[in-house]
């Protein structure tokens, strides 16, 4: 920037025309800056100390006294014409800045890692959880208990008699010393007796858990599988209430649509006995009625076993397998899908089932 | 239980058109599963046709076999050939090539003509072979899918067979007829026979039912035959090993004549390999009337019959040619000459019927359950007649069975019936049950009415007499599974059809929802899934080299755990006392098929037995045991509580654009069992610790603040993780997780929130190298009294500046009151405080 010599070319500030056609050079060259950079530059130009305008103000300082009033009316308005054009321009010029910074941030977020996952809970594990929760909102409570457990928990005390060929079909994997008379639970029904010797009459629990049997794996059978059993002991109790309460069951588990069937069947632990099948009209192979579990109306002599009156309470269990509800229920085609562990199998199903 | 459907329209209204599948849809509804279904006709089709070889010209050839041109005539000699088709002959006599030389001219034979088609879909069509057009085979029983016999083509004749030339084949050898194979449950011994089954279909179809015991006259006593003699000492639990023994004799049989085809059929059908005439007969009867019968070659018979219990050291050679040792609860068919069969389960080799016998003896005794499924279960065999014992056969029908296998041996064998004849033994007292006339109404839901009730019991064969408030239910003598008035209720149920129970819910007392552990046991797992960590449930079962490593923190101290009896594989016999063996096995699979960044968790129960283990004796069923009967069976269950254990190999996440995983370290298992802690609200107190599974530099005890252990984190032993083949650095946990439940506060007290300003001091403070940061940290939080709100580890220096053997720890403190803005002064003070604890315990000294 050149020196202004005062005197020179410095207006005088009663110069009105003067004075004037500096603030227009200054609101052109406000308008021409075109960056931020370049607006500074303006503004040093014409507002710093060595502009024309400082300048002249400068000279107020110099004239008579009378002439001051009128050359500080002029200057002020002029100089603050400046300044606003000065501030508008920066405004407009900081928000083209700013919108400038975010178009440059923009990012391809297609394109974004994954650096957190949610892993993944064991659908067995949640549809056993899905399944509980139905029974507590019917007021039942959930019972568990021991995987190794003592004969007689799992037999005698169940009706099995020790040289029934039922005792047998069970598959049971024994503890050593075969004196010690324990094996791996065969069902979850040991905890059935476990409640009624432990419990409060009335008892409604719902026992799940892990069973054992000496099966191959295979893609339908493994030797270690889920079941949930149910046990209602009450005054009165009948089959008709073990049906109503499979059906509720069944309809919250698969809508409304639901269905069951029951069947005459044998179980040393209930008498009478049936299976139970359910409708599942989106089978494969078209809708078919499905085998789903056992259940029937506790023998008396299980009753018997943890002292209560088979004259004055009645009950009713039944029991299905987690395994076989998934396959079906989820259409999971291969029973070792859900055995070894492979994590693709859990991930697809995360924490829902 | 496999029925022919021939065999059942004998005795029950099966419609002329009905398939297997249509038999067990209505077994179904009186509880009989379906199993499935066996139809020669499902693989076998015709034309195939009863043959006479006409001429046989043998061709030797030069691979050094021979084999046979024939000409089998097929229709009768002046008839036309009704049949057309490719390779059919107008001339009614086709020429057909044979490998198999059992056969001469003259005989008749199965022929299989073109368009035939064979099991294992082999089609038969003329074809050019040893130059000649082989119009047709000439079939053997192996190729008709009716046997395993290898020597060559069936010949008629031999077995018994001289039908007309052009008969239909498949209908003379009884193909056309069909099985339906149900389930029979184990109380229903009854089933295991086509009368047993044929009554059940009745009930099914409310049709009428002939019984097959009807139709044998048997005569009404018998005297003067075999001797035998009924003599158990030693009855279990009482009840007597036989407590009937019909013997009859039949003299003068052939024994080498063919069984008839239409019991061939019908065996083969059942699932029965034909073996003689007199077994196939002695089979026959059991399937048709349930009770296993044995014939004896008399003439190898030494005396008497006596039934007893074995003695020590006596051996038998049973009928598999396999020699037994007997134990003393064995019941035995014994003669002079000892052991001549296990009673109900298998006779001895010395006496069985061979093709030289000629006098028979027929044995049909009944046996008590208990006893026969203890010798099956001893000798381990299996036995179609050891099957219907031990579920219990009809007292009454020996007699008529006997009588049965008497009239077949005459009929088909050529014998003479002795007129003399054994039958011996007691009667078991009639079993009658009172049934309340309200009771099955109750207990099924069903209102039913007294004809439903009368109507259902006497179907099944019960004799039903009226009593004040109920009836008087006698069980049928087949039916030893009647015995209460709830079996009663469920023959009536099942009578009138289980589709018939209507549907009520009954309304639980008000519950407590799920229980503090259920509770708190979900939002662990939750939790742990939540943060990354993938659920798995591994088999318990494991090696005993597993236990020993993974179940204990010493090595060489020997896990206590669990075997198996009878595990699925020797290797794995164990049960598991850490959940880890299985994690790292999962984790293997995984790596086998690609993944390698893994974050595995389980929470599964591991077997901890104690000093006591089970109890020597088992309480009877149906009673209540004492307290303290019960307190010894609970005492006797081992120790299985929960641990959660995780294994991480691999990397947090996987690579991608501008983004550089970061491997899972020791400090990884640290923070998944602080997460637990925090989940749970329970601090997890870290220190320096020991587990031979682990890196010795890397390992975390885990405990509770109680200094109860909880478990170990940190880094796996690199020599672990070689001999597994797992990547090197993975890193692994486990816990006991009910000890964690269980440390949780009942009630949690809320803390207060202070809103004035927090003022933050910086200390660095050198000490020995081997003080555990964590110490330090304990005695800055000591020393700085109440104002500390949080104190945090945010470097660790050593070298340059820091002697030698020394290192520096770095930690922020933030200091804040509830009451009052705390002044610099008052935060220094505290941090002196801080320090000064941290000097006196371990030397530390400011930087």
């Amino acid at each position: 920037m050149t020196e202004t010599l005062p005197g020179a070319g410095v207006p005088n500030p009663l110069d009105e025309a003067a004075i004037t056609a500096a603030v227009d050079q200054a609101v052109a060259a406000i308008a021409a800056a075109s960056t931020l950079d370049e607006l500074k530059a303006v503004r040093l130009a014409h507002t710093g100390e060595k502009s024309a305008l400082s300048l002249a103000n400068r000279e107020i300082g110099g004239l008579p006294k009378d002439q001051k009033a009128a050359a500080g009316k002029l200057m002020g308005s002029s100089r603050g014409r400046v300044n606003k054009a000065l501030a508008d321009r920066m405004a407009e010029l900081e928000a083209e800045n700013d919108a400038r910074i975010l178009v440059e941030e923009t990012v391809d977020v297609t394109a974004a890692p994954r650096r957190r996952r949610a892993g993944a809970r064991h659908p067995l594990s949640t549809l056993q959880e899905r399944v509980a929760d139905i029974f507590v909102g019917m007021g039942w409570e959930i019972a568990e208990g021991p995987e190794v457990e003592s004969e007689w928990f799992n037999f005698d005390a169940l009706n099995f008699k020790p040289d029934h060929p039922a005792r047998e079909m069970q598959d049971t994997f024994f503890v050593e010393p075969p004196e010690a008379h324990l094996l791996m639970r065969t069902h979850t029904s040991p905890v059935q007796v476990r409640s009624m010797l432990e419990r409060e009459l009335p008892i409604y629990v719902l026992c799940p858990g892990k069973v054992f049997r000496t099966d191959e794996l295979d893609a339908t059978h493994t030797p270690v599988f889920h079941q949930f059993e149910g046990l209602a002991i009450d005054k009165k109790l009948s089959m008709a209430d073990l049906r109503g309460t499979l059906e509720h069951f069944a309809r919250q588990m698969f809508g409304e649509e639901a269905q069951i069937r029951l069947r005459p069947n044998y179980f040393p632990f209930t008498e009478p006995s049936a299976e139970l099948d359910i409708w599942h009209p989106g089978a494969k192979g078209g809708p078919s009625w499905i085998e789903w579990g056992g259940c029937g109306m506790v023998n008396p002599n299980v009753l018997r076993a943890a002292g209560i009156d088979p004259d004055i309470y009645s009950g009713f269990a039944f029991g299905m397998g987690i395994e076989r509800t998934l396959m079906f229920r989820n259409e999971v085609g291969d029973m070792r899908d859900m055995i070894e562990g492979d994590i693709r199998f859990s991930e697809h199903f995360g924490m829902e089932i | 239980m496999r029925i022919p459907l021939s065999w059942l329209r004998e005795f029950a209204q099966v419609p002329a058109g009905a398939t297997a599948e249509d038999v067990m849809a209505e077994l179904v509804k009186v509880g009989f599963e379906e199993e499935a279904v066996h139809r020669p006709t499902d693989t076998l089709q015709g034309p195939i046709v009863v043959g006479q070889v006409l001429s046989i010209v043998k061709e030797p050839q030069t691979n050094g076999k021979t084999i046979n041109w024939c000409q089998v005539r097929v229709v009768p000699e002046g008839q036309q050939q009704s049949l057309t088709g490719e390779g059919i002959d107008p001339s009614g006599v086709q020429g057909i090539i044979c490998g198999a030389h059992n056969f001469v001219e003259g005989d008749k034979v199965v022929v299989t003509l073109p368009g035939a088609v064979l099991p294992g879909d082999f089609r038969i069509s003329a074809r050019n072979t040893y130059g000649h057009l082989s119009a047709g085979m000439i079939a053997s029983v192996r190729e008709l899918g009716i046997g395993e016999d290898h020597d060559g083509i069936l010949v008629l004749s031999r077995i018994g067979l001289d039908p007309e030339i052009g008969t239909d084949a498949m209908e003379l050898l009884g193909l056309y007829d069909q099985a339906a194979e149900i389930n029979v449950t184990p109380d229903r011994g009854y089933a295991f026979s086509i009368r047993g089954v044929a009554r059940e279909y009745a009930h099914a179809t409310g049709t009428s039912f002939t019984d097959p015991a009807s139709k044998v006259q048997a005569p009404a006593e018998l005297a003067g035959g075999h001797g035998v003699k009924l003599n158990d000492d030693a009855p279990i639990y009482g009840k007597p090993g036989c407590d009937r023994f019909v013997a009859r004799t039949v003299r003068g049989v052939d024994a080498t004549k063919p069984t008839p085809p239409w019991m061939t059929s019908r065996l083969r059908l059942a699932g029965i390999r034909s073996i003689s005439l007199p077994v196939d007969i002695s089979n026959y009867v059991m399937l048709e009337l349930g009770q296993p019968t044995h014939c004896y070659d008399l003439d190898t018979l030494s005396g008497d019959i006596v039934v007893r219990r074995a003695v020590a050291g006596e051996k038998i050679t049973t009928l598999d040619a396999k020699e037994r040792a007997l134990d003393a609860e064995d019941l035995l068919i014994t003669d002079g000459s000892g052991a001549i069969g296990i009673a109900g389960v298998m006779g001895g080799a010395a006496t069985e019927v061979s093709d030289s016998t000629t006098n028979v003896l027929v044995e049909a005794a009944h046996f008590d359950e208990v006893s026969i499924a203890r010798s099956r279960r001893r000798h381990r065999l299996p036995s179609e007649a050891s099957k219907r014992f031990e579920r219990g056969v009809d007292w009454q029908v020996a007699g008529v069975a006997a009588q049965r296998v008497v009239d077949l041996l005459v009929e088909l064998a050529g014998g003479t019936a002795d007129e003399a004849g054994t039958d011996v033994g007691t009667a078991p007292d009639a079993v009658t049950v009172e049934l309340p006339a309200a009771f099955a109404a109750e207990r099924i839901g069903i209102d039913f009415t007294e004809e439903q009730i009368l109507t259902s019991l006497e179907d099944l064969g019960a004799v039903v007499a009226k009593s004040d408030g109920g009836y008087l239910v006698t069980a049928p003598s087949w039916r030893n599974d009647l015995e209460t008035k709830e079996d009663l209720t469920e023959e009536i149920a099942r009578l009138v059809g289980y589709d018939q129970i209507p549907a009520s819910l009954p309304v639980a007392p008000p519950g407590r929802g799920l229980t503090r552990v259920q509770q708190q046991r979900r939002r662990l797992l939750q939790a742990l899934a939540a943060s990354g960590l993938t659920e798995v449930l591994a088999y318990p079962f494991v090696s005993k080299a597993a236990n020993d490593t993974f179940g204990v923190s010493t090595e060489g101290a020997p896990r206590k755990a669990l075997k198996l009896a009878n595990p699925i594989s020797e290797e794995q016999g164990y049960l598991r006392t850490s959940v880890l063996p299985g994690l790292i096995e999962v984790a293997k699979r995984n790596h086998s098929r690609g993944f390698r960044d893994l974050a595995l968790f389980e929470a599964g129960l591991v077997f901890l037995p104690g000093d006591t283990l089970g109890t020597a004796t088992i309480p009877p069923l149906g009673v209540r045991p004492s307290e303290e009967v019960l307190d010894g069976l609970y005492d006797g269950v081992p120790d299985q509580p929960l641990y959660l254990a995780a294994v991480l190999t691999g990397h947090d996440s996987p690579a991608a654009a501008g983004h550089a995983p970061r491997a899972w370290d020791w400090a990884d298992a640290l923070d998944i069992a602080r997460i637990a802690g925090d989940v749970l609200g329970v601090e997890i107190v870290i220190s320096q610790g020991q587990h031979q599974a682990f890196h010795p530099g890397r390992t975390a005890q885990l405990a509770l603040r109680t200094g109860e252990v909880l478990g170990h984190a940190g880094e796996l032993h690199p020599k672990l993780l070689a001999a597994h083949d797992m990547p090197a650095r993975s890193v692994a946990l486990e816990f006991n997780a009910d000890a964690l439940f269980a440390a949780a506060a009942d009630v949690i007290v809320a803390r207060h929130i202070s809103t004035y300003p927090v003022a933050t001091q910086d200390v660095a403070l050198v000490v020995p190298q081997e003080v555990p940061a964590d110490e330090v940290l304990s005695a800055l939080r000591e020393g700085a009294g109440e104002l500390l709100e949080d104190v945090a580890l945010f470097d660790v220096y050593a070298g340059k500046g820091i002697e030698d053997g020394q290192k520096s720890l770095a930690f922020s403190l933030r200091f804040r009151a509830d009451d009052r803005t705390l002044t610099a002064d008052e935060a220094s003070a505290a941090r002196e405080g801080a320090v000064a604890v941290a000097h006196e315990r371990f030397g530390a000294v400011q930087r």
